[in-house]
């Protein structure tokens, strides 16, 4: 969700810089900014599904067994 | 005009700030989608209507329908009725509806009073956009399209692999229970195992 908000940002600067000078790049950005976005909020939903199911928990540090036991 | 923009970009850095600072997922999430809509305010009133339309629709309609189903289905449990109860007390929707109710007003008031909606340099029509992505930007259109198939791919893929190992374990679970002599079946007659009591 984070993301999400720093992703709006960047997409509003640019927004904001393309009406000043008067130019449509601004907002073609913003539509690429939208469509990774997207993308970007299936795979990571996708995979937090699947953290879920394999630990029945959202937590991260249990993402941890990857490690060598101290 | 400048109070129109003004007071939209208030609405989206407090509903920003408020979602940055709450621990309950869902609380989080309705800030979030007053934020998306009050910076889609912020577009049209800076004369860039057709982005506008693309953050409500795409942004708040479909991204954050997405992450609020996955975050409604991780809820499910015995405790999810008593909590989602809790959440409707008047102190937790009050908040993003006054910044919502907000937002409306000004839109109510954009749209009444008519006439060109933009402040500053001037407004950027769709149409100059669509030539423009279609013309030099082809190939960033190409691109798009082919990391939205990836993303298609990946996220079936993912949710693909969860069901079929789920299933696998399910029938080898089952063949195990079958097999095993005083399991779910009793057996009798002439194929009765050996053993069994």
């Amino acid at each position: 969700m984070s993301l999400e908000v720093m992703l709006n940002a960047a997409g509003l600067a640019f927004v904001v810089a393309g009406s000043r000078w008067q130019q449509a790049d601004g907002q073609i950005v913003f539509v690429f900014i939208l469509a990774m976005a997207a993308t970007e909020v299936a795979i990571g939903l996708a995979l937090v599904l699947q953290l879920y199911h394999e630990f029945k928990s959202l937590d991260a540090d249990a993402l941890s067994e990857m490690r060598e036991v101290a | 005009m400048e109070v129109a923009f003004y007071i939209a970009a208030a609405v989206a850095i407090i509903s920003t700030v408020l979602m940055l600072r709450d621990l309950n997922v869902v609380h989080a999430l309705l800030y979030l989608i007053v934020s998306l809509l009050a910076v889609a305010v912020v577009f049209y009133v800076i004369g860039a209507p057709f982005v506008a339309a693309l953050e409500v629709i795409i942004y708040a309609g479909a991204i954050m329908v997405l992450f609020v189903f996955v975050v409604m289905m991780l809820n499910l449990g015995e405790h999810a009725n008593a909590m989602e109860k809790g959440w409707l007390t008047p102190g937790i929707w009050i908040g993003p509806t006054a910044l919502a109710g907000v937002l409306l007003g000004e839109v109510g008031y954009l749209v009444l009073r008519g006439g060109s909606p933009q402040m500053g340099a001037g407004m950027v029509a769709p149409k100059q956009v669509g030539i423009a992505l279609f013309g030099p930007y082809l190939i960033g259109v190409e691109l798009a399209s082919m990391l939205l198939l990836a993303g298609l791919v990946g996220a079936y893929h993912l949710g693909f692999r969860t069901t079929q190992r789920t299933e696998i374990r399910h029938a080898r679970d089952t063949d195990e229970r079958r097999a095993a002599p005083g399991g779910d079946f009793v057996l009798a007659g002439t194929n009765r195992p050996p053993g069994t009591p």
